[in-house]
């Protein structure tokens, strides 16, 4: 094929404008990378001269960003476990029983759940938690993401059981299992990859929040990282860049490791089955 | 092995009848086959015996007992799914052993008896492999297994050799044949291929709209179709139906149409009785029955040469009768058939079937 000169030159320009574009996200990713290593880390971008790990030295000997770490650790993950087997329990029985009207259920419980873990319901929500006693605990923090985070997981999770055959289990039923049994040996096996997307989202998304654990948490021991970052400011009210750096690249490495854990084990399998 | 029963049974979804008010029984050791088009009710009916649904009235027994509410694991059942229902996850000693191991069994009772199971299956060999990683004929034969590995009252089958191509199926349906024989098993076994049904059934039962249309044995519903609808349903190709005109007189029944001469039938009690309403008959004729004849001879239906199709071991012959409507002679022959256009085809008396005016069968004398 022959490139005629105009076309050439269109695609040279249409080269420079993408790697301008690519360039502009990129920039502050390499930031993200570099300035951890940078003992005299500024918002500018530098290449770290030396590089070292005296950034995270620091973040480790800080009392208060590792207990942080490790709150979120408690909040994500079990935050997850409930979404995880109570999505797949409500799914699983919305999508195999005759259950009238249970199309309507999860269209309303998803139209809601926007609103619950929004900045909307934040008022309700501290209210209700607050009259419950559960201030300032990591259940108030779990309860609500799962509560916000449920109908969403329903809706994937369901889509995802209804393109399963019911012969699967019917099979096992007539085999002589009971319905719990087929579940368990036949069902919870084949939907696995689909509940593996529902923590993988649930995760990143407990992960990553901060206005819900920054209203429903009061003690420093409490707080998730994501609340710790903001913090990390001089009594002058300017931020420590360094530290911060540092941080955020810890912080983001467990969303990482989940990604590439479960690409490597399961495959990722975002199925086409979100209906809009 | 037991015996079936449906007692008036009637199965609705919504408001449309999938199973209507049907009644028959099973003996202990058939082999019975439920035909019909698709649509028919064939596999709501299994099902009601497996309990995967519950019928909206009447009742199910097996050996006797009303089930008709018990849940599938206490009915002590197999039954081959037309998709086989494999489970993906796990490989073919598990799948097999499933029936096993919800029974409590032992890991090595379990993969012995897989084992046993599959070697006479002929997939001994494959039993570490997971369902994804065997051909459809090699699934379908897991399935069996599966089916088999353990003792039932009753074994069910719903299409299980729709998946597979021309040859497997033949394989596979003349396995069947063999357990058959060899086990003596009660199977309920759901088609809509009627050679399959024929071939493999100790009794057919006839579906039609949610109804049991005829039950008989292969050879009475071949000779015998209760109505055009099974005439037309069973024998490949199906039976030649042409509607006549009746005329009769001094206790003889004149039939005709154009382009046919038949001989005078004597009257029976039976055709008088049919033509009480109308004065329109069906004549049924099989494909097999028909010969090339000579023009004007009786006992013919003529019309143009439509086809001439040879299969090896005999000619599919197809005529355009002047209405339109066309009638296939099968002519068992090795050779080709040498046809003009305008072609006499010729059948003997003791052949002709008749159907009155709604599709029901007319018995002939001494039926
Ligand atoms: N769960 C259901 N809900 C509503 N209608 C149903 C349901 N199951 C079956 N039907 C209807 O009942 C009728 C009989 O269905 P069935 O599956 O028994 O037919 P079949 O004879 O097995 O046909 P095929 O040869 O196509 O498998 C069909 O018209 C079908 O649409
Ligand atoms: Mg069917």
């Amino acid at each position: 094929m022959k490139l005629t000169l105009s076309a050439f030159l269109g695609r040279i320009a249409f080269s420079a404008l993408a790697a301008l574009i690519g360039a502009a996200f990129a920039l502050p990713l390499l930031w993200f990378l570099f300035a951890p290593f940078n003992a005299r880390a500024e918002l500018g971008l530098a290449v770290p001269d030396p590089w070292t790990l005296a950034n995270f030295v620091t973040v480790f000997g800080n009392n208060f960003a590792v207990r942080a770490l490790w709150n979120s650790l408690i909040q994500s993950v079990g935050g997850v476990i409930l979404v995880g087997a109570a999505a797949t329990l409500a799914a699983y029985a919305l999508s195999r029983s005759a259950l009238p009207g249970k199309r309507a259920v999860t269209y309303i419980l998803l139209l809601f759940s926007s609103v619950v873990s929004g900045s909307a319901a934040m008022v309700p929500i501290f209210l209700i938690v607050s009259a419950a006693g559960l201030m300032d605990t990591h259940l108030a923090v779990i309860l609500t993401f799962a509560g916000g985070l449920l109908p969403t997981a329903m809706f994937i999770l369901r889509d995802f059981i209804d393109s399963i055959p019911k012969s699967y289990e019917e099979s096992a039923m007539v085999a002589g299992a009971s319905p719990v049994q087929a579940f368990f040996d036949v069902a919870l096996p084949v939907i696995r990859p689909g509940i593996v997307v529902v923590v993988v989202w649930s995760f990143v998304n407990i992960w990553g929040s901060f206005l819900i654990p920054f209203i429903l948490l009061r003690s420093d021991t409490n707080m998730p990282a994501s609340v710790a970052i903001y913090s990390f400011y001089s009594e002058a009210g300017t931020p420590i860049v360094t530290l911060l750096a540092a941080y955020s690249l810890i912080y983001s490495l467990p969303v990482i490791a989940l990604y590439l854990f479960v690409s490597w084990k399961f495959g990722f399998r975002f199925f086409g089955g979100i209906k809009a | 092995m037991a015996s079936v029963e449906f007692r008036n049974v009637t199965k609705t979804f919504g408001s449309f009848n999938a199973v209507s008010d049907v009644s028959f029984s099973i003996g202990d050791g058939e082999f019975v086959c439920l035909l019909g088009p698709s649509g028919c009710g064939k596999t709501t009916s299994l099902r009601m015996i497996a309990g995967l649904e519950t019928p909206t009235a009447g009742q199910v027994l097996i050996g006797g007992d009303d089930v008709t509410h018990y849940h599938p694991k206490d009915r002590q059942i197999s039954m081959v799914f037309q998709d086989y229902a494999l489970y993906p996850h796990m490989n073919l000693a598990d799948n097999i052993a499933y029936p096993l191991k919800v029974r409590g069994k032992s890991v090595t009772e379990r993969h012995g008896r897989a084992r046993e199971v599959a070697d006479v299956l002929k997939i001994g060999h494959l039993l570490d492999r997971l369902p994804s990683q065997i051909s459809g004929g090699q699934q379908q034969r897991t399935s069996l297994a599966r089916a088999l590995v353990y003792p039932s009252q009753v074994y069910l089958f719903d299409e299980p050799l729709s998946n597979l191509d021309a040859k497997l199926r033949l394989e596979a349906r003349g396995f069947l044949n063999h357990l058959q024989r060899d086990m003596g098993m009660t199977a309920v076994y759901v088609t809509h291929d009627q050679a399959e049904a024929m071939a493999l059934a100790t009794r057919i039962a006839v579906m039609d709209q949610g109804q049991i249309v005829q039950y008989a044995s292969p050879i009475e519903i071949y000779r015998r179709p209760a109505t055009t609808f099974v005439a037309n349903f069973v024998g490949n190709p199906p039976m030649n139906l042409v509607p006549v005109d009746a005329v009769h007189g001094d206790g003889q029944l004149q039939l005709s149409a154009i382009g046919i001469t038949l001989d005078g039938l004597t009257m029976s009690s039976a055709i008088s009785a049919a033509l009480g309403g109308g004065k329109t008959l069906t004549l049924g004729v099989r494909p097999e029955h028909l010969a090339i004849a000579e023009p004007g001879a009786p006992n013919t239906i003529s019309g143009q040469l439509f086809a001439n199709e040879n299969m090896g071991p005999e000619s599919l012959v197809t005529i355009e009768r002047p209405d339109g409507s066309r009638v296939t002679a099968r002519i068992f022959t090795d050779d080709h058939i040498a046809l003009n256009d305008a072609v006499t085809l010729g059948f003997s008396r003791e052949h002709v079937h008749l159907f009155d005016g709604v599709g029901n069968r007319i018995p002939a004398d001494g039926e």
